[in-house]
């Protein structure tokens, strides 16, 4: 009886989804990811100025279940806005963004978005300095984050096997107890990709996760990026078109706040516009 | 996991403390100070060279309660990161409700012999008790409204700021701002908290006279014993995963935010607790000094207060406690023997302190056992030290 009441509520012939009602800003905060139809992040015509810049220009961006996308662009194209705008930090002036069918991210708060699915890496590597990696990671962890649980948290034994885990993955076995301030600038990267996969996140995004790697670490890098795909939406924003190429399957050039090209690495690099942005006039 | 298993079966009480060397140093100072302290007084005859004078013994309770503030102060600037300089309005606000119990039990032995008003309403000449002195003549409301006024304050303001994100040196000054508004307001007569001169002129509490032996010596314990609950249930906090958020909100904010923590809930909380610790002090403080007045919310308290807690060490329970003894031991002192000197003294302690002791006197101390020891805990507690080392499965 409650499904069918609820089927009829959403068939009523008197008004359209909810999320497709224009410039729609009324939280449609679903509690469950729906990406039924395949697609996890919808970005359709975001705009976003400051101070009359506009850092980004009608942006419309697509990302599929289980793809990973690397997106780049020279400075200032908008990139980093992008994922302030995903992860709730700036509210666009325009536009509209949707995790899966349901949930308006423009209309959620940063920790509503985290608690959603979605991780972000920072282009700085950001970790908690003065915590261990353990601790990085435990803080991390996809769990019930609400003040009166956690102050009586406890690690269950499957909670410490997935840090475990997480840690290998990561290679930072041998420092696990070390305070993360005490990492390399490449073990800091790594460190807060493992914290994103804490979170069981089923979309990442991460910002220029290569910057201050070796040739070694890069490697590695691009084999965790490529591995992740599939089981996440992974979003990479890198300046390194080597790396870029290496991982990539599809490209989208940002210039300028919005799309400038989209497709295969080959296609992309042939495209004359984006030639014309890279290489100038 | 073996060593987890060992490590359940132990009390709270253990597990907290068992790694933590300075706490233990601390608790054992304390115990000894709270039971050899009161038996000096009261079994050592006075002209003893070992008998410790009723001016001491209040002195010493005096110290106590500012040590638990200081604990106060450290929850939310050493481990959350938030310098609030309005911390003494939290104090003075718990000191004010303590104050009018003790007041309405003056009852008609006032200087003006009313039963039923204090007498600077008499003075005023006020005809009846204003609604929000109702109940103070109960301990227990009274207790309550310790509790409870700090709290709500620091709720609502919070709330306010937080919920804006107003961080670092803006909360900073709105602290300060909000404990001077507070000053002048409580300087009016017609606030009915004793203008200017505060409650004082205090009689007895709980149908004890503040002024005999065991009184002191009772109030001396509570606060002791309150200074014993309020560390180990802060140190509860510290340890706990909660603990580790708020350091984390204070080293990386937005990668809180982002890894899905509602950073100003986190901050409300620690910040209200943080207020209902500073008002219980001021409940123990107005007792034994005998009087409370406007100039406890004075913005200076609240900055000799954050030097309390730097100079002793922030981020460290017991640094809090050291640098409030310290500080308030050498204030003491200059303020009997050179007492123009003193503000000047405090000011330069103070940059003193922030230029060469960044981590105050406990940081210092760890940082030169650390030299010589490299592998020793950092600042930070953590419930896994003990635990040490973990094992990846790729060891294993």
């Amino acid at each position: 009886m409650p499904s069918k009441s609820k089927f009829k509520e959403v068939m009523r012939r008197d008004r359209v989804f909810d999320f497709m009602v224009p410039g729609g800003r009324h939280a449609v905060i679903a509690k469950q990811l729906d990406i039924s139809h395949d697609i996890v992040l919808y970005v359709e015509g975001i705009s976003v100025s400051f101070d009359g810049f506009k850092a980004l220009n009608d942006l419309n961006l697509y990302i599929n279940n289980g793809e990973l996308r690397c997106i780049i662009g020279p400075n200032g194209a908008g990139k980093t806005t992008m994922m302030d705008v995903i992860t709730g930090k700036t509210k666009p002036d325009a536009g509209t963004a949707f995790f899966g069918q349901t949930m308006d991210l423009t209309a959620m708060s940063e920790y509503e978005i985290a608690a959603a699915g979605i991780g972000r890496k920072f282009q700085k590597p950001t970790i908690f300095p003065e915590h261990t990696v353990f601790e990085n990671l435990e803080l991390a962890m996809h769990c019930d984050k609400r003040v009166w649980t956690t102050l009586f948290a406890r690690l269950s034994s499957a909670q410490q096997d997935r840090i475990l885990e997480i840690v290998d993955t990561i290679m930072l076995a041998a420092q696990i107890n070390l305070q993360a301030k005490n990492l390399s600038h490449g073990q800091k990267q790594w460190l807060e990709i493992g914290m994103l996969l804490m979170q069981n996140p089923q979309l990442l995004l991460v910002d220029e996760p290569i910057a201050g790697m070796t040739q070694q670490e890069t490697e590695r890098t691009a084999e965790l990026l490529t591995s992740l795909a599939g089981q996440h939406s992974v979003v990479v924003v890198e300046h390194d078109m080597e790396f870029v190429r290496s991982i990539a399957k599809t490209v989208t050039v940002l210039h300028e706040g919005h799309v400038l090209a989209e497709g295969s690495m080959d296609e992309v690099q042939n495209n004359q516009q984006v030639i014309e942005v890279y290489l100038g006039e | 996991m073996t060593a987890q298993a060992h490590i359940k079966n132990k009390s709270l009480i253990t597990q907290l403390f068992m790694s933590d060397k300075g706490s233990q140093i601390f608790f054992a100072l304390l115990m000894t100070m709270t039971i050899v302290v009161p038996i000096l007084h009261l079994a050592v005859p006075a002209d003893s060279a070992l008998h410790v004078s009723a001016y001491t013994l209040t002195l010493l309770g005096k110290y106590l309660s500012f040590a638990l503030l200081a604990i106060a102060l450290d929850l939310v600037w050493g481990y959350c990161g938030i310098l609030s300089l309005g911390h003494a309005a939290f104090f003075a606000l718990g000191g004010y409700a303590m104050g009018m119990y003790l007041m309405r039990q003056i009852a008609d032995r006032g200087v003006y012999g009313n039963p039923e008003l204090p007498d600077f309403m008499v003075f005023l000449d006020w005809q009846e008790l204003p609604w929000f002195w109702y109940g103070f003549d109960q301990f227990w409301f009274a207790m309550l409204m310790v509790i409870l006024v700090p709290g709500l304050l620091a709720y609502i303001f919070g709330w306010l700021a937080f919920r804006s994100r107003v961080t670092g040196v803006y909360l900073s000054i709105i602290t300060q701002a909000l404990t001077y508004a507070l000053m002048l307001a409580f300087f009016r007569n017609e606030m009915g908290f004793g203008g200017n001169n505060g409650l004082t002129d205090f009689k007895d509490i709980l149908g004890y006279n503040l002024q005999d032996d065991s009184t002191r010596v009772a109030l001396f314990l509570a606060s002791a014993i309150m200074l014993i609950i309020g560390y180990t249930v802060a140190k509860f906090i510290i340890n706990s995963k909660l603990g580790r958020v708020t350091v984390a909100i204070r080293d990386a904010e937005d990668r809180a935010r982002f890894v899905g923590y509602k950073v100003e809930n986190y901050k409300l909380w620690v910040f209200t607790f943080s207020a209902v610790l500073a008002g219980i002090a001021g409940a123990l403080y107005v007792p034994q000094v005998g009087i409370i007045n406007p100039g406890e919310f004075s913005p200076l308290n609240s900055i000799e207060l954050v030097v309390w807690v730097a100079v002793g060490g922030r981020g460290y329970l017991y640094g809090a406690v050291l640098g409030a003894f310290i500080v308030n031991f050498a204030k003491t002192y200059f303020t009997a023997v050179l007492p123009e000197v003193w503000l000047f003294a405090l000011g330069g302690l103070f940059i003193f302190v922030t230029i060469f002791m960044p981590q105050g006197i406990v940081g210092l101390i760890a940082k030169l056992t650390s030299k010589k020891n490299p592998s020793s805990s950092p600042p930070i507690e953590n419930q896994f030290s003990e635990q040490k080392p973990w094992k990846s499965k790729a060891d294993a």
